[in-house]
């Protein structure tokens, strides 16, 4: 039986482990709430990765040629197979991935915002590459350091491809900018749609976001919303001029004396109704996966009953 | 590296780096394309370039549309896993595709529908996009409709089982190109005929439903076999010029491992006839089913937008 001293002495342990930066590992204990709290962060940022397959996968059967189908197809390949190193590091914590997605299903766990919004045109797919992977890398990047164990070196791979994918994003728009009129009108118009949604993903402001202070003492966030958003907004300028496109916000402006871009606020109504399901698409993205998961209900029945019969058989044997 | 440099995941954007973006730089130039420099290579002396180049698209059609189709399921799988597989073979087959398409064109250049002047689209795009429905060389099986993932694995395990033990006689074809693309096509397809053949045996032998739901989807497709193993006047030809394979002389190979396959699962092998054409003209002839129209309609229609779009 473990008594109160027993927990109070290894409290201490695991503050001094988060304090020194190293990794909190499966097998450790760890405080209840702890490792709540890193289920929820993993399993949120799985079913982003999930949820994440769709704009972009819906575009596959549409890609205008063949080098950019099998970039779209092996990219949403990834985002899967990033859900599954994600759900293995939170299935470390004692949860499994049948229960995770029961959760996603029934709204008890969410996933990012940002596959809230419709993917409209093939120029889609290059600003979701180019600022919605690069906000995610922007939030994923301080991850990699991030105290759970698993979850950190997880992040590490995910971070390479995500990296990957938001250059290849920037590439197909590059190669569009270089095309006719109407791929450059395409551009823009998708960059105008994306501008703001991308701000959003850093969060709500510091002074609005309930589980920054708890989660930056325990190390599981290393940055806030608003230093995140600012550090995005400045790398994503340059890059917007030598693209050729401009960012739909008047504020926008190099600020000298604070060294950093002065920008407008995202509609944070929309942000929380979007949040609380009311954006485009969440009925649909969640209906979708439904709709997929029982699908493939007898194929995973079938799969089970065939394990347990070559169990059986062998033991006979 | 420091903690700074770590949390900038854009450092190197804007510099030229030709690391990325599968060997192009960041500015995507066609007559770089690796796919494109591959395909060039001389044809054998005395070899027809009409025949041959009908061949290479047949080929290539087959995996263009199977990919198209097995692509559907990306988002949609039953789990993660498999997922993740058919992705895989679709990009396999995509691959396929595209270096088949574009040796039909180097070989034949008058083989890809003409557009606007100074338009960038490269030769394997002008077909793959701009074909009209009767102008695809596929056999039937590839493009239906995609039905549940025993009708995927059973046209998987069918498709691929035919085309491995084609591929592994294409490696000693006269041209340079086909052989180069079957003996590596050959190991992609060993795999995807593994991995089809151990579903189909899981489904066999899973539950009533499964089992149920493979039969159902073998005995919808076997029509559609006899379509793969019957000799085409394209395939006569080819294989008289030494560039192709009879896919008669196929059954020797194939019949076994479907065999094998079917006796696992102990499912019998199908008396079912063959599905017949109009007028005798199948796929090989550009005569199809009423889906194909559907699917071009659909993976054509970006493309056809912009026909001197630069992608």
């Amino acid at each position: 039986m473990t008594t109160t001293v027993d927990e109070q002495e290894l409290a201490a342990r695991f503050d001094e482990t988060v304090a020194r930066r190293d990794r909190i590992e499966p097998r450790d204990w760890m405080p209840e709430a702890y490792r709540s709290t890193v289920i929820r962060q993993v399993a949120q940022h799985a079913h982003s990765e999930v949820i994440g397959m769709q704009p972009e996968g819906a575009w596959v059967g549409r890609a205008p040629s063949l080098r950019r189908k099998a970039i779209l197809l092996a990219k949403v390949q990834d985002e899967a197979g990033h859900g599954l190193y994600l759900y293995s590091a939170a299935e470390t914590l004692g949860i499994s991935r049948q229960e995770m997605t029961q959760r996603l299903l029934t709204g008890r766990q969410k996933y990012s915002s940002i596959f809230n919004y419709p993917a409209l045109s093939y120029a889609d797919v290059g600003t979701i590459g180019w600022l919605v992977d690069g906000a995610a890398i922007c939030n994923q990047v301080p991850l990699c350091r991030t105290s759970y164990g698993p979850y950190g070196r997880a992040m590490i791979r995910i971070c390479k491809e995500e990296s990957f994918h938001q250059r290849q994003g920037y590439e197909l728009l590059l190669t569009m900018m270089r095309g006719t009129d109407e791929q450059r009108a395409m551009v823009q118009e998708s960059v105008n749609r994306f501008w703001w949604p991308a701000l959003m993903m850093f969060g709500p402001p510091d002074a609005d976001s309930s589980n920054t202070a708890q989660s930056m003492a325990w190390g599981i966030k290393t940055h806030t919303n608003d230093e995140l958003r600012q550090k995005f907004v400045d790398m994503s300028v340059p890059q917007a001029e030598a693209l050729g496109v401009t960012f739909p916000d008047p504020e926008l402006g190099w600020n000298e004396e604070r060294g950093h871009y002065d920008f407008g606020q995202p509609d944070w109504e929309e942000f929380w109704a979007v949040v609380k399901g009311n954006g485009p698409c969440n009925t649909q993205r969640i209906a979708h996966r439904q709709r997929a998961w029982d699908d493939g209900a007898w194929v995973r029945e079938a799969s089970s009953a065939w394990a347990v019969r070559q169990q059986k058989e062998a033991c006979h044997e | 590296m420091t903690h700074d440099e770590a949390d900038n995941p854009y450092a190197g954007l804007l510099v030229d780096d030709a690391h990325w973006a599968f060997g192009a730089g960041q500015e995507f130039r066609p007559d770089e394309d690796p796919v494109a420099t591959a395909v060039v290579a001389p044809v054998p002396e005395g070899v027809d370039r009409t025949a041959a180049a009908a061949y290479c698209l047949m080929l290539g059609d087959d995996a263009l549309v199977l990919a198209q189709r097995l692509s559907e399921w990306c988002g949609r799988a039953p789990d993660l896993e498999e997922d993740i597989a058919l992705s895989n073979i679709a990009l396999d087959l995509l691959g396929q595709a595209r270096l088949l398409l574009a040796r039909a064109a180097a070989i034949d250049p008058t083989l890809p529908p003409p557009l606007p002047d100074g338009s960038p689209v490269p030769p394997e795009d002008r077909l793959a996009f701009f074909r009209e429905e009767s102008g695809f060389r596929n056999v039937r099986m590839v493009e239906l409709p995609v039905g549940d993932f025993a009708e995927t694995i059973t046209r998987i395990l069918l498709f691929s089982t035919w085309r491995l033990a084609l591929f592994e006689r294409l490696a000693a074809s006269r041209d340079s190109v086909l052989a180069a693309l079957a003996a590596k096509g050959a190991r992609e397809l060993a795999y995807h005929r593994e991995f089809a053949a151990r579903w189909f045996v899981t489904l066999a032998g899973g539950t009533q439903e499964s089992r149920r739901r493979l039969l159902a989807a073998l005995g919808g497709l076997w029509p559609l076999w006899h379509e793969l193993v019957e000799t085409h006047p394209i395939e006569v030809e080819a294989a008289a010029q030494g560039i192709g394979v009879d896919p008669g002389s196929l059954v020797v190979d194939v019949e076994p491992v479907l065999e094998q396959v079917f006796a696992t699962a102990q499912v019998e092998w199908p008396s079912i006839g063959a599905l017949a054409g109009v007028r005798g003209r199948k796929g090989r002839d550009g005569c199809h089913t009423e889906a194909l129209s559907r699917m071009l309609a659909e993976m054509q229609v970006v493309a056809r937008a912009h026909p001197r779009g630069l992608w």
